[in-house]
């Protein structure tokens, strides 16, 4: 008999094993923004991929719920605070961001496409560094430091009015460089544990990572308020944490390294709608 | 005197006599527990918010104490039966002495 419990027992804990699928789920932020949480792959990366999926796929019930209500997602309290710098005047020319740009809602598309190919900066550009460019050269104000609270605050605002939009950057032309390196990057093993990007977010996702549900890694949700710290996360700060967990030395935010690796993500992602500010753990 | 405090509520904006709505609320608000040392090991002033009441045409509908582990922006989910149109009113109190007040109106139909 305790034999055959045994049996029993394995036989459960193999059929159950370390799977955790995605769930069935469609997600609309306050009744009227639908999400495009899953889609067919992009061309460029069809061969690893037939289908990219948001993280939100792989958070449980609470968490995504929190997301389809506006007053319910705690990153929109940071997102009001940006509301409020955006038309603050500051720097030595006295203007605000409002002064050029007016209304927040007329950015309304822009986070989509970044980081994008500047002509000025001769370089790939994320959007802090573009609204950091503004603040330096426009405003003559001081640059926010890379993904702090000031940027990170103002990157959801301007996500925030692209919500629904299909995330779209730029892969060829003067980017194609910049993506080839990110790619690269996103398939070189690092640290001590020798871990790609690839081998957790390509190769097993839907699987289980330590207590966790492990994500394809997509970057359309950010900037990502967490509830393990509850603050707005950055790409860039994201991709320093998994870096540290495969014990390597990191690169720094706001680095040309992560600037190429967040081109080469977020282009993995082209199609599904931007999500930032999302809620992740 | 808190920084950054901003009270914010969520009320349909008109209801069918005597339904029970949803109502949600949230103030921004640090909620320093007095527990906490700064750097030097000083002990970091209380600043919580002690209070949280509603009010329905003037007869309360909640009125809630609150305590020190109660986290930042502190946010509470509550259901109230609305007899006839009227205003709700909602209202913070901080251990500061600064009250913070919100109102929302519903109709009925």
């Amino acid at each position: 008999m305790r034999i055959l419990t045994g049996a029993i027992a394995a036989a459960l804990i193999t059929t159950t094993g370390a799977f955790a699928d995605p769930v069935d789920d469609n997600l609309v932020i306050n009744g009227e923004t639908e999400i495009v949480t899953r889609t067919a792959a992009p061309a460029h990366v069809s061969d690893a991929l037939d289908e990219v999926m948001s993280g939100w796929l792989f958070r449980k019930d609470g968490t995504r719920a929190m997301q389809a209500d506006d007053f319910d997602n705690p990153g929109m309290i940071f997102v009001e605070q940006a509301m409020d710098t955006w038309e603050t005047a500051e720097g030595s020319e006295g203007k605000s961001c409002s002064s050029c740009h007016n209304d927040m809602d007329s950015m309304a598309g822009v986070k989509a496409t970044y980081p994008k190919y500047s002509e000025a900066a001769g370089k790939v550009v994320t959007l802090q560094m573009q609204m950091n460019d503004c603040r330096t050269e426009r405003m003559g104000a001081e640059a926010w430091k890379y993904d702090k609270s000031d940027a990170i605050n103002m990157e959801a605002a301007l996500s925030s009015v692209s919500r629904g939009m299909p995330v779209n950057v730029a892969i060829d032309g003067p980017a194609q460089s910049t993506w080839e390196k990110g790619k690269e990057l996103y398939y070189t093993r690092t640290g001590q544990l020798e871990l790609s990007c690839a081998n957790c977010h390509e190769d097993s996702y839907g699987m289980m990572i330590r207590a966790d549900h492990l994500s394809q890694g997509q970057i359309n949700g950010f900037p990502v308020y967490r509830l393990k710290n509850t603050k707005l996360n950055g790409v860039h700060s994201r991709f320093k944490g998994c870096v540290r967990d495969t014990r390597a030395e990191t690169y720094a935010p706001g680095s040309d390294e992560f600037v190429a690796l967040e081109l080469y993500v977020a282009s993995r992602g082209n199609g599904l709608s931007v999500e930032g500010p999302s809620i992740r753990n | 005197m808190a920084s950054g405090v901003k009270p914010r509520v969520k009320v349909p904006k008109k209801a069918a006599a005597g339904d029970s709505i949803t109502i949600k609320t949230l103030i921004s608000h640090k909620m320093e527990s007095g527990q906490r040392k700064d750097k030097e090991g000083n002990a970091i002033p209380r600043s919580i918010i002690n209070r949280f009441t509603c009010e329905f045409n003037g007869e309360n509908v909640v009125d809630v104490t609150m305590e020190p582990a109660i986290s930042t922006n502190p946010y509470f989910e509550f259901e109230a039966k609305v007899p006839e149109a009227g205003e709700f009113k909602f209202t913070w109190y901080d251990d500061d002495g600064s009250v913070y007040e919100e109102t929302k109106a519903i109709a009925i139909g």
